[in-house]
């Protein structure tokens, strides 16, 4: 059986502390502004909001630098802005212009930045854990000290492609985490109709690694599990599946959603009353890190990014037809 | 066009041209591995791996689980992270397996990342029928995967142009699949030793004639030939055209031919129904109607799969005899 995470008591410094927040605070308000896109019509295609399960996306990437990857997921907007994305081009991306991060080749569910160790959001559940396994590869054959980290959701845990690279990455002992984050649904499928187990995180002693279990709500639980299964795999020791336990607040894609009866708003209600951020900034006060007044600074400032942004993304132009065909080949030699 | 006349005296068949060129690759790129299923310590089902272990050691010459959507992944990861990975599938009936990998991963990263991933990866696999292994390892799949944009396909019909190509796939910054041909691994001939390339998108004019022209893929280019003396008998002069290269397909050498002969068969192993013969055929009809003296035919398998009895297997291959049959018909002899 997997292993419980319980948090330590020791704090993390505050600098740390501030950046969590920071990422947290930066993913809610660039989704919640993507959401409102949408609605307006700016943002066209499909759009899955990572709302809910910032505490995860936040709490891995605060161990990762540029040369670290991670695969993402369909719904990964969170996972680039934590990794370092920046508003404007993802802005652009997703409204489908020229100045995106993919030159709007790619949009939401193809989000991706190289320079930032990001490969890519994807849009086939259980895509992602395949490369990153292939990236661990890559870090392990040259022998650097770059991890890899695939995210994927329960619903993806049930393909095969998941267990072939953790298969593997145990095999190969390579610096891969495998973050799974359950958020209690594959698409618009409660996890037990879909899958026998309640803790996905059973599975890692299949694959020959250990699963460990921690609270996706909460930050710091997710800074501290996923700090010492990065270490691990920093260190040589291999892979890890981490599970968090987490939840979205939107539907599975868009914003007012299907209207498909799968769930509750109890349940949407009682997920929301343990919010990640919430949370962490009573926390913070608490712990005198941070005032409410210097924590609303941080929300009115990423405000400002987040409306510049927009309009950066509004006045960029749209990719021209002659740039149709770019990029289907490497033309260099 | 005629690297016959370069080749100096030393005779190796199919099966050591690929060893040949695997190891050249493997000598003169650092970042290159070769990863597959049984292709370290058995050195391949096929025994084009033999020695390859002992010269380059279980970093560059890997075991893998029988997990293909794993391996395809490991070669996606890697090569977008800087390796060159040559990753081999036993059989290419098994791209079953892993086709998400191939075509929603590798062939589409670099499109939808807007150019910023480079992924330089080679696939060898093995097609083709005759060793009664019957309709689950016997296919000729090159239309799935020519279908995709972002992928390369060629299909060396020689030992000279298999270890030629392979170097010549490695080198290249896009993902290239490789397919070999099972019945042709035996076949010898002279192969030069050290590296040398041989371009990929070109055809290659195999025989001269006037009368008509064969495009032929694969394995059969040598049926192809050897109709050549049979029509030759009836005072048929065809021109073969190797077409080598299936993705990007090499239709000038094709019409430059025609405008000669102004008759055209193409010919291939793969069911003639969606295979690449039709596609060829309506490249001809687009470029060079008006040079046509008769409608552009094809020798292909019948729509059927590909059966296990030597019996049936016999008449399932076209051959040099349907080849001429249907010549006579184009020629309305």
């Amino acid at each position: 059986m997997a292993k419980k995470k319980s948090v330590k008591t020791n704090v993390p410094s505050q600098k740390v502390l501030q950046e969590l927040h920071r990422k947290m605070v930066r993913i809610r308000r660039f989704e919640e502004s993507a959401g409102k896109m949408m609605e307006d019509g700016k943002i066209p295609g499909a759009l899955h909001l990572y709302v809910g399960q910032e505490a995860v996306a936040s709490g891995v990437m605060q161990h990762l630098s540029n040369k670290d990857w991670i695969t993402s997921t369909h719904r990964g907007h969170g996972h680039l802005v934590a990794k370092g994305g920046e508003f404007k081009p993802m802005f652009a991306e997703l409204f489908g212009r020229s100045t995106g991060y993919c030159r709007g080749k790619g949009g939401s569910m193809h989000i991706s930045n190289m320079d930032l160790g990001m490969l890519g959001a994807n849009g086939i559940v259980g895509g992602g854990p395949p490369i990153a396994m292939g990236a661990a590869f890559s870090n392990k054959f040259k022998k650097n000290k770059n991890v890899s980290v695939a995210f994927f959701g329960d619903g993806a845990s049930n393909e095969g492609s998941v267990h072939e690279a953790a298969n593997m990455a145990a095999l190969y002992k390579l610096p891969c985490v495998f973050v799974c984050e359950n958020n209690g649904y594959g698409e618009y499928t409660p996890q037990s109709r879909h899958q026998a187990i309640v803790d996905v995180a059973d599975r890692a002693s299949g694959y020959g690694m250990p699963g460990v279990i921690c609270d996706g709500m909460d930050v710091m639980a997710v800074y501290e599990a996923a700090g010492e299964a990065i270490e691990r795999a920093r260190k040589g020791g291999g892979p890890t599946l981490l599970e968090c336990k987490t939840y979205r607040y939107y539907d599975h894609v868009g914003v007012r959603g299907m209207g498909l009866n799968y769930r509750t708003d109890e349940e949407v209600e009682e997920w929301k009353n343990k919010d990640a951020i919430e949370a962490f900034e009573k926390r913070l006060v608490q712990l005198g890190v941070m005032t409410k007044k210097k924590i609303e600074n941080v929300h009115n400032a990423i405000n400002k990014d987040i409306e510049e942004a927009i309009a950066f993304a509004n006045d960029s132009p749209y990719p021209l037809p002659e740039e149709l065909l770019d990029n289907v080949y490497n033309e260099e030699t | 066009m005629s690297e016959a006349e370069n080749k100096p005296g030393r005779e190796l068949p199919y099966v050591m041209a690929i060893n040949e060129g695997i190891r050249e690759v493997l000598r003169e790129q650092k970042d290159a591995f070769i990863a597959g299923e049984d292709v370290a310590i058995a050195g391949s089902v096929y025994g084009y791996c033999t020695g390859l272990l002992e010269e380059f050691g279980e970093d560059r010459v890997v075991d893998t689980p029988i997990s293909e959507k794993g391996i395809m992944g490991l070669g996606v990861g890697a090569s977008a992270t800087g390796c060159r990975p040559i990753i081999d599938l036993m059989f290419m009936d098994f791209v079953g397996e892993c086709m998400d990998e191939i075509a929603n991963q590798m062939a589409k990263m670099r499109f939808m990342f807007g150019g910023k991933a480079t992924l330089p990866v080679t696939v060898l696999t093995m097609g083709g029928a005759g060793g009664s292994l019957a309709a689950q390892h016997s296919q000729s799949l090159e239309a799935w995967l020519a279908h995709l944009p972002g992928m390369k396909v060629v299909m060396p019909s020689d030992a000279y142009d298999a270890k030629g190509m392979i170097i010549s796939a490695t080198r290249d910054n896009n993902p290239v699949f490789v397919v070999l041909n099972k019945a042709s691994l035996a076949m010898t001939m002279e192969v030069p030793e050290g590296s040398y390339e041989v371009p990929l998108g070109e055809a290659c004019v195999r025989t001269q004639g006037k009368d008509l022209t064969i495009v032929a893929f694969g394995r059969m280019v040598h049926e192809a030939i050897a109709s050549v003396e049979k029509l030759k008998e009836i005072g048929i002069e065809a021109e073969v055209i190797d077409a080598r290269s299936v993705q990007p397909f090499d239709t000038e050498t094709v019409v430059n031919s025609i405008k000669k002969t102004h008759r055209a068969l193409v010919v291939h192993e793969a069911v003639k129904f969606g295979g690449i013969g039709g596609e060829i055929s309506a490249q001809i009809q687009e470029e060079a109607f008006d040079y046509l003296d008769a409608p552009v035919m094809r020798v292909a398998a019948p729509f059927s799969p590909v059966p296990f009895s030597p019996a049936l297997e016999q008449i399932y291959i076209p051959n040099a005899d349907s080849i001429v049959a249907k010549v006579k018909e184009t020629l309305a002899l």
